[in-house]
């Protein structure tokens, strides 16, 4: 017989498509905040966007060019590994597929690095073809700095550990390096749809 | 060659043996393994409730105790009146019961007593430092630590029997006991450097809601501690839209 616990039946939120749910997660409509380390405060006229590693050339954007760039209103459900789901969140932002235009690479895999050191790793193929941005508005205003402003990565088919706050930029690699949580006992791919959480799922 | 994938954490059942309050709205579980937990300090365990039907509710809490390789551990559990999991555990649980843990999880927000640590707490954040504090007491190594605790008032501080000591302080913000002579109000740089000043050397934990977090660590990058030595644990909402 399958454990249950004593009295316990449950409060399933009524209002929420459960096709929409990944497993073990519970819809929230609080923002719950996450991180690391001190919230970075850095300045709009020191922040730049990078991509690096394996390309001819390194890119890089101002602030002001970054946000010349062709934008989009993204909504998405996100998934954070603590368990909450936050449903049809609304986004501006750049797509990546905009940031990488044109650049040829072998790489493989692609490290989102951050102010403050944070680092998250993907294979390339999971942030492109229309599936990853880097916003920089969150509800119609500025992201906050408490929820990765000025601008984070938003990869929502992932856990949420795999957008990176503050994000300055994107390193194309021809190897997989974990990054600041594959490195601390979470999963290395970390899909919310397996959930994919900790190292051994 | 990949290193062939760790195995997976896997679920166990923990027995209810002993739930104390530690406030009006906090109570401390303390739970039986078969086994030891094996937890390091500020590590915590995920809980799992399933009802009848199979629908399931889990959340995370950190562990309280400190390691000491015995198959019990304490979780100290805030209730929150909206939450599933929380109000099962105050409302419903009593010792005897069972429940299912995974757990230890965590390699971040840890402890070894190895180094020194300035833990830095805002309300239920005290959890975790609560085993880093007792873990170097255990070990006669308070020495390495300092530990500052922000409450509202004297009602909402955890473990005000077993905390006080020479390593440790506690921050009132609204209402503070008769003779206290700090005035009430938010935390300081003062409250963190206390007699002298920071060790260059110390690691800072910093556990709270996420408005206290980004107030404590702004305060330890004021002090000139570097960022990369200020580890961060949040819960709760943001308190804004954005």
């Amino acid at each position: 017989m399958a454990f249950v616990s004593r009295g316990f039946r449950g409060r399933r939120a009524a209002d929420a498509d459960p096709a929409r749910v990944p497993p073990g997660q519970y819809v929230t409509r609080d923002f719950p905040v996450l991180s690391a380390g001190p919230t970075p405060h850095t300045s709009l006229e020191l922040w730049d966007f990078s991509i690096i590693g394996e390309l001819d050339e390194p890119r890089g954007w101002s602030w002001e060019e970054f946000r010349a760039l062709p934008s989009e209103e993204i909504t998405r459900d996100i998934h954070c590994v603590t368990k909450w789901s936050k449903l049809d969140t609304v986004w501006q932002g750049v797509s990546v597929d905009t940031l990488l235009a044109g650049i040829e690479t072998s790489a493989e895999y692609v490290t989102q690095y951050s102010d403050g050191g944070y680092t998250t790793n993907l294979p390339l193929e999971d942030i492109t073809g229309g599936k990853a941005w880097v916003v920089f508005a969150y509800g119609g205003q500025p992201l906050a700095p408490e929820h990765g402003g000025p601008a984070r990565m938003l990869v929502p088919h992932h856990y949420f550990w795999k957008s990176a706050k503050w994000v300055r930029g994107l390193r194309l690699q021809s190897t997989d390096e974990p990054g600041f949580w594959e490195t601390n006992g979470y999963h290395n791919h970390g899909d919310p749809w397996l959930e994919q959480r900790y190292q051994g799922d | 060659m990949p290193e062939p994938p760790p195995a997976p954490i896997p679920w166990q059942t923990a027995r209810v043996v002993a739930i104390r309050p530690e406030t009006a709205r906090a109570k401390t579980f303390r739970l039986a393994l078969t086994g030891p937990s094996r937890h390091r300090a500020g590590q915590h365990y995920i809980v799992r409730l399933t009802a009848p039907d199979g629908y399931t509710a889990s959340r995370s809490y950190s562990v309280a105790s400190a390691p000491d390789g015995s198959p019990e551990f304490e979780l100290t559990v805030e209730r929150l009146d909206d939450g599933e999991v929380s109000t099962f555990l105050h409302d419903v649980v009593v010792p005897g019961d069972e429940l299912e843990v995974r757990g230890p999880i965590g390699g971040w927000f840890v402890w070894d007593a190895e180094t020194p640590a300035l833990l830095v707490g805002g309300g239920s954040g005290v959890v975790p430092l609560m085993a880093m504090l007792r873990l170097a007491r255990a070990t006669q190594r308070g020495a390495l630590v300092r530990m500052v605790v922000s409450v509202r008032s004297p009602g909402d501080l955890y473990y005000a029997d077993e905390l006080p000591g020479p390593e440790t302080a506690v921050v009132y913000t609204r209402r503070a006991p008769d003779a206290t002579p700090r005035p009430v109000g938010r935390l300081t740089a003062e409250d963190l450097t206390g007699a002298g000043p920071i060790r260059s050397d110390v690691t800072a934990y910093v556990c709270g809601s996420s408005g206290f977090a980004d107030h404590a660590g702004d305060l330890l990058v004021e002090l000139g501690l570097p960022a990369e030595r200020i580890r961060v644990e949040r819960f709760g909402p943001s308190g804004s839209a954005s």
